[in-house]
């Protein structure tokens, strides 16, 4: 068996452009708006995002075939749950500025619709190795999301990116002031809806 | 043997290995991870204070060393903790403020002066709106316009207050904009937290 088969690859590449979850299937927009207001955060967060998405679609997809089908969606949940707990206890040990900036929103990649689509969609029915890259692909899809949006607030919102001030201070004295707007939730909708809309217009072809 | 997944037995015993499974792994990342969490926290802690010396740049082993050096003793009056601090031969006091914000609890550091004057000011918040209510701690320029300022009149109660209009200077904060809600669960902590802190010189 090929690792890197045309299939696979495709199983990879998909999310990233033609079946982007955030793009193309409009899933997992709450924490896509609630964590992009500085660029740093919203790196960790698609970081976590990635290594629970693979993880857990690894994991059901190991043991896909005992699952009762009945209780499927309940061992779903227990599994992303675990998953989820654990990344958040390790951000809290070795990155702690960054998990009480994302405070409440690392708790909420359990109900982050991307993970149980995946899992329900993609890893019930195929072999550890295909759901692992489908894993990492729609975690990226929606990492590189998060990373263009939270770039745009940042650098709008607080004339820094990364907490490294980009614009000069010269511009300040010159009357500049940075967009407040930028930091709430609704200029983050905004700007998903521009990054769907260049996406729609220049990259998306209909099947 | 093909084992029937969809009986009731099989689901029950199915279920319940797996909770126990993830309970036990649950169980050891918590032990194995604890004393770093509670490591981050207490170190949270001392920078915050540090914060409100202002001493902002610090991070890790520094702001640990730095601490060290300039608190000198951490006191616990009537459940409020107060840390007695040394800078360049000044001796402040650091009171440790707790109250309500528009959303949730609100805290914060106040450093008195001998004079009790307000050497510097910390605030911190568990979940204001950010960049408005959330600016009591985003925004050093906002907890810099506090030094300074007067907190007690002649009788000793707080005078030190955050409000909409300045018509005292010498003892009263700009509220920040848009965030009247915040700025008020501020200036009752002020208030309440700080009632005790007179300087003794003053006393005498």
């Amino acid at each position: 068996m090929a690792l890197f088969s045309k299939q696979n690859k495709e199983v990879f590449t998909n999310p990233l452009n033609l079946d982007h979850p955030i793009l193309g299937q409009v899933l997992g927009i709450c924490s896509a708006l609630a964590v992009t207001a500085q660029l740093k955060p919203a790196i960790v967060m698609g970081l976590a995002v990635t290594v629970i998405t693979a993880f857990a679609n690894v994991i059901i997809s190991i043991i896909r075939n005992t699952i009762p089908n009945r209780i499927r969606i309940v061992v779903q949940l227990v599994v992303v749950a675990a998953l989820v707990t654990i990344v958040s206890q390790i951000l809290k040990a070795f990155a702690y500025d960054v998990s009480v900036q994302l405070s409440v929103y690392v708790g909420l990649i359990i109900t982050n619709c991307i993970l149980m689509g995946r899992l329900e969609a993609f890893a019930m029915q195929n072999k550890p190795w295909p759901s692992f890259l489908d894993g990492v692909g729609n975690g990226l899809g929606y990492a590189m999301i998060l990373v263009i949006v939270g770039a745009v607030r940042e650098f709008l919102g607080r004339g820094s990116l990364l907490g490294f001030q980009i614009i000069p201070d010269a511009c300040y004295d010159f009357g500049y002031v940075n967009n407040g707007m930028m930091t709430m939730p609704a200029m983050a909708l905004i700007l998903v809806g521009c990054v769907i809309w260049v996406h729609r217009a220049y990259f998306y072809k209909e099947k | 043997m093909k084992l029937n997944t969809n009986s009731n037995s099989y689901i029950i015993i199915y279920s319940a290995i797996l909770v126990v499974i993830v309970a036990f792994l649950l169980a050891f990342v918590y032990q194995a991870l604890k004393p770093m969490q509670d490591a981050n926290v207490a170190l949270d802690v001392k920078k915050q204070i540090l914060y409100s010396l202002n001493i902002r740049d610090l991070d890790g082993a520094e702001a640990e060393a730095k601490y060290a050096e300039v608190v000198k003793e951490e006191k616990d009056v009537e459940g409020q903790k107060v840390y007695e601090c040394q800078i360049d031969g000044q001796d402040i006091c650091v009171a440790s403020l707790k109250g309500m914000g528009l959303w949730g609890g609100i805290s914060g550091y106040v450093a008195i002066d001998k004079e009790g004057k307000v050497y510097g000011a910390y605030f911190n918040h568990e979940s204001e709106t950010a960049g408005l209510g959330a600016e009591i701690k985003d925004s050093q320029e906002w907890q810099e316009k506090f030094i300074g300022k007067k907190i007690f009149d002649e009788n000793g109660n707080v005078i030190l207050s955050v409000v909409k209009k300045v018509d005292a200077p010498e003892s009263q904060v700009d509220c920040v904009t848009g965030a009247t809600l915040t700025s008020n669960g501020v200036d009752a902590m002020l208030k309440d937290g700080l009632k005790n802190f007179k300087p003794k010189a003053e006393e005498e």
